[in-house]
């Protein structure tokens, strides 16, 4: 009987600039079902994080309630977390972010979590460009009540029991765009090669960016008729480029076709090489993405890959010019600078 | 890479590290897990089928298995399997042995066999014959068999009463013994009316070492094995107070500890080779230096140094080892001045020669260049379709267990040969493949993985144990350590098993495996493969299982080499595409005659 994961690791593991392996960004074992695209998705944030070389304890995850806002306690098990209340990771995001702004934020939601109860806290985020990687993992059903349909699963999707969702679908991708997203990716829990370098490009990002993973529920949501099962996404999954993140300081090196090629510059000096499969399609183009989701949508595809960056956005504090420093590290010197302060201050309102 | 035909039973042996380096293939995990389980007659038993000599080989064994251990890839130390099958002969149950033991009488099948020499390989065949109703007459010059089990293993490492016991369990099934005959004309036995013999005469000559002062110091320079013979058998019961041992082997080691509970206090084992590339197991090497006897290598004898007739010590050269670009090993004298050992005795083990003055050379038995008998390497048939051969008489010095492995193919030979079948209509190994699942998380088998060390053998107090050649010095486990030892064990027969056409490439198993043994990815050539795997793979002993094409165009990479067979991957299946089959390997035996 094992609920434990065995200590043993391979003992040839690659190491990153930190000296670590994927090890030391593993959480504890998983408890989900057996077979859950939610488990993809925390592996391929391992992976991400192991690439970046990121030092786990500068990590914050941040998640609501859910199957999908367990997921925390699979990977990064020496990063900071906070599982909150349902619906709520984004407002306590925020509080954390312009807390300390030098930590890096994920936030982990699902679909019911962003979609039904979480809208009012996610439509904010997006719009105050809270820097933060919010991944959706968008099942398509509520997993934990016994596969529900959710506000994402899409109109006439059959449930496992054999009911047809009657209801149209929130596109969390296309909203996010309306809502002035700077960085807007969808993936697929079974495609690590492409999930892993959106995970990346993500934590690059200056501002809030969204992956909608789709991660179908292998328990409740993963039989014929159903549109977020693995067989399903496989045969509709279509993507805008294939994509390679190229870390700062690293020469692009991948052959790429006449005219197919394009570079984005992240704010950080890292880049994405894109090879377009869209011809109309331009990351840096809101309306290109737009045009390109909805077109995806009438063909009945599911659209994946980064959908729009704006690789120069401005994300909360900036917006807000607030202190460039935690506040952790503000002196008593610093947050009551003293009487004489106070008069200068109150002369000008004078 | 075509996919891996798993229904070969093969494949799954070479899974199984232990059993597949073992030469008789013991079930290794299948007796470790019964030890965990108490149940000590049983893994006896299993042993006992396998390698006849569980008692002894728990303390003697050259444990080729342990090397093999998929341990030793994620830590320093294998499981100690050698010292766990002496938990199993320690702790049986005599009573419940008898039960599976087969003493007799059995309904004779008409047919006579001979064997020459008392030792492991015709202790073997007679056990595997005897039951088939052949009369076995076996013949040893020694009023005891056992043959280099009782001549040359010392009683502190082996008890004559171990020994005693397991010969017992084989000469009780009716064999007729003839010892104190030794057999000086092979002529004389193949003239008889036996159906078959078979020699197992091991190989009995000590190397000698002709260098200057050898002839004058005669008296005090003895040939290792001889020396142990007659330790054993009571005509030795001193040596001097300055003993230098040639050689770096086993039976080195046992020269200079014997010499020590002899009055040796100054014993030496002088060495040719570096300390690193001695023969002698690691082990051996350990237990005679922990008698305060040190090992000097790179010393090459040049003279026994007597005075007036009396042995006053040796000369050696010292050298040291350089390799050319093949590996090959030169000793290169480094120039420094001859080295003088003191001694008043010297043991040469220096190696073991095959010897046959006793077979006549117009039988029509085939010699090689080496004047060794020629044998089919399978059968162990001579080219006298009548003779079989056996143990270190078959292919030169080996060890116990591998003595025991040709003795089960020469009895399955014999067999054969006797019934008129063909020799090479061999039977099949008996194999198996069983699921364990008894639950989401739950499986017939321990798969937690413990992260425990190798547990110690004790050891009798170095006091005592040097003023009694008899004494074992090794305690054994205790059954709360043989516990922990035996839960070190990996289950490597309890094998991962893929059926392609249930996987929905969900990814779990790659995601929970520890060890990144799992890949999913596009096919290619072998080597191609093992370049794009999750982690590194550089172990090419050990293969790859690749799946049929999956529906996503790609391919299920295991690689063998760093799985735990903890079963996470198939717990985190959804479809049980993974499952979990304890896969038994059992080698075939005489009497299992395949007809067709």
């Amino acid at each position: 009987m094992s609920y434990v994961r065995p200590k043993f690791r391979h003992p040839q593991l690659p190491k990153n600039k930190l000296g670590y392996t994927t090890r030391e960004y593993e959480g504890s074992l998983s408890t989900l079902c057996a077979g859950c695209g939610h488990d993809s998705i925390s592996t391929a944030i391992v992976q991400a994080c192991f690439e970046l070389s990121l030092e786990p304890h500068r990590v914050a995850k941040l998640s609501g309630i859910g199957c999908s806002s367990k997921t925390p306690a699979y990977f990064l098990g020496q990063s900071h977390g906070f599982n909150s209340v349902h619906g709520r990771m984004p407002s306590v995001a925020t509080g954390a972010y312009l807390a300390n702004r030098d930590l890096i934020y994920i936030g982990i939601s699902g679909d019911g979590d962003t979609a039904s109860i979480g809208m009012g806290q996610f439509v904010h985020a997006v719009r105050r460009n809270l820097n933060l990687v919010y991944i959706v993992m968008n099942n398509g059903c509520y997993g934990l009540t016994k596969g529900q349909d959710s506000a994402t699963a899409d109109v006439g999707s059959k449930s496992k029991a054999g009911s047809v969702n009657p209801f149209e679908a929130i596109d969390l991708a296309g909203m996010a765009l309306e809502l002035g997203a700077t960085f807007v990716a969808q993936s697929f829990s079974g495609d690590k090669t492409q999930l892993v370098p959106l995970i990346k490009a993500a934590l690059s990002h200056n501002g809030f960016a969204l992956i909608n993973v789709i991660s179908p529920c292998v328990t409740f949501n993963n039989n014929p008729g159903s549109t977020k099962s693995y067989d399903f996404v496989r045969e509709h999954m279509d993507a805008t480029a294939t994509m390679d993140f190229v870390p700062l300081q690293s020469v692009i090196s991948a052959e790429y076709g006449e005219g197919t090629k394009t570079v984005v510059t992240m704010h950080d000096g890292s880049k994405l090489a894109l090879n377009k499969l869209e011809a109309e399609w331009d990351p840096s183009d809101r309306v290109s993405a737009v045009r390109a989701l909805y077109n995806a949508r009438l063909e009945g595809e599911v659209l994946t890959g980064l959908l729009f960056v704006d690789s120069k956005s401005t994300e909360l504090h900036d917006i807000m010019q607030t202190s460039k420093r935690p506040l952790n590290s503000l002196h008593q010197s610093e947050l009551s600078p003293g009487n004489e302060k106070l008069q200068k201050i109150n002369s000008v309102l004078r | 890479m075509d996919p891996t035909n798993t229904s070969d039973p093969e494949y799954f042996h070479k899974v199984v590290d232990c059993q597949y380096a073992c030469p008789a293939h013991t079930p290794v995990p299948e007796y470790i897990r019964l030890i965990a389980a108490e149940k000590y007659t049983e893994a006896y038993i299993i042993n006992w089928e396998s390698n006849v000599f569980p008692g002894v080989l728990g303390r003697t064994c050259d444990r080729p298995c342990e090397p093999a251990c998929r341990r030793t890839r994620v830590e320093d130390q294998p499981v100690a399997i050698c010292r766990l099958k002496r938990v199993a002969a320690d702790y049986r149950d005599e009573r419940q042995l008898a039960e599976y033991i087969p003493t007799g009488p059995f309904a004779p099948n008409g047919k006579k066999i001979a064997l020459i020499g008392g030792g492991p390989a015709s202790l073997t065949v007679a056990r595997d014959l005897a039951p088939l109703g052949y009369e076995i007459h076996l013949f040893d010059e020694q009023p005891a068999g056992g043959g280099m089990m009782r001549t040359q293993i010392p009683s502190f490492r082996l008890p004559i009463s171990v020994l005693d016991e397991e010969i017992g369990y084989i000469t009780n099934m009716g064999i007729h013994t003839h010892y104190n005959t030794f057999v000086s004309s092979l002529r004389s036995i193949l003239d008889k009316d036996y159906d078959a013999v078979f020699v197992g005469t091991g190989a009995p000559r000590g190397k000698n070492l002709e260098i200057p002062g050898r002839v004058e110091g005669i008296k005090n320079i003895h040939i290792g094995i001889d020396w142990l013979q007659s330790v054993a058998f009571e005509h030795t019961h001193a040596i001097g107070r300055n003993v230098i041992v040639l050689g770096g082997g086993n039976t080195a080691m046992d020269c200079c500890r014997t010499s020590r509970r002899l009055g040796g206090e100054n014993v030496r084992v002088v060495v040719r080779s570096p300390f690193t590339e001695m023969k002698a197991s690691p082990w051996e090497k350990e237990d005679a230096m922990h008698e305060d006897i040190p090992i000097i290598d790179n010393h090459v004898p040049v003279e026994f140094v007597v005075e007036n007739g009396v042995l006053k010590g040796m000369l050696f050269e010292k050298v040291r080892a350089e390799y050319d670009a093949k590996g090959r090993r030169t000793l290169v004298p480094t120039g420094e001045p001859h080295v003088f050992m003191e001694a008043d005795d010297v043991l040469i083990a220096i190696g073991q020669e095959n010897a046959f003055p006793w077979i006549e050379r117009d039988l029509g038995l085939e010699f090689d260049k080496w004047d060794m008998p020629v044998l089919n390497s399978v059968t162990f048939q001579s080219t006298v379709p009548k003779l079989f051969f056996g143990g270190d008489a078959a292919f030169g010095p080996k060890n116990i267990i591998t003595a025991v492995a040709h003795a089960h193919h020469a009895a399955i030979s014999i067999d054969l040969f006797c019934q008129g079948e063909s020799l090479m209509n061999r039977p099949n190994p008996l194999t198996n493949l069983v699921s364990q699942k008894m639950g989401i998380h739950e499986w017939s088998y321990d798969s937690v993985v413990t992260i425990d060390k190798r547990f110690i053998v004790p050891q009798a107090d170095k006091k005592e144990t040097l003023k009694n050649r008899k004494l074992e010095v090794e305690l054994g486990f205790d059954e709360a350590t043989a516990f922990r030892e035996a839960q070190r064990c990996l289950n490597c027969d309890a094998q991962t098993v893929f059926t392609a056409k249930r996987c929905i490439e969900c990814d779990a198993c790659a995601d929970v495996c520890p060890t990144a043994c799992i890949t999913f990815t596009t096919n290619g050539d072998e080597t191609d493969l093992r370049s794009r795997l999750n982690a590194p793979s550089q172990n090419l002993t050990q293969d790859l299982m690749v799946s049929e094409l999956l529906p996503t165009g790609r391919v299920m990479v295991k690689d063998e080499d760093m799985c735990l067979h903890c079963g996470l991957c198939a717990e985190r299946c959804p479809t049980a595409a993974w499952d979990m089959q304890l896969f038994s390997y059992y080698t075939a035996k005489a009497g299992i005659v395949v007809h067709g």
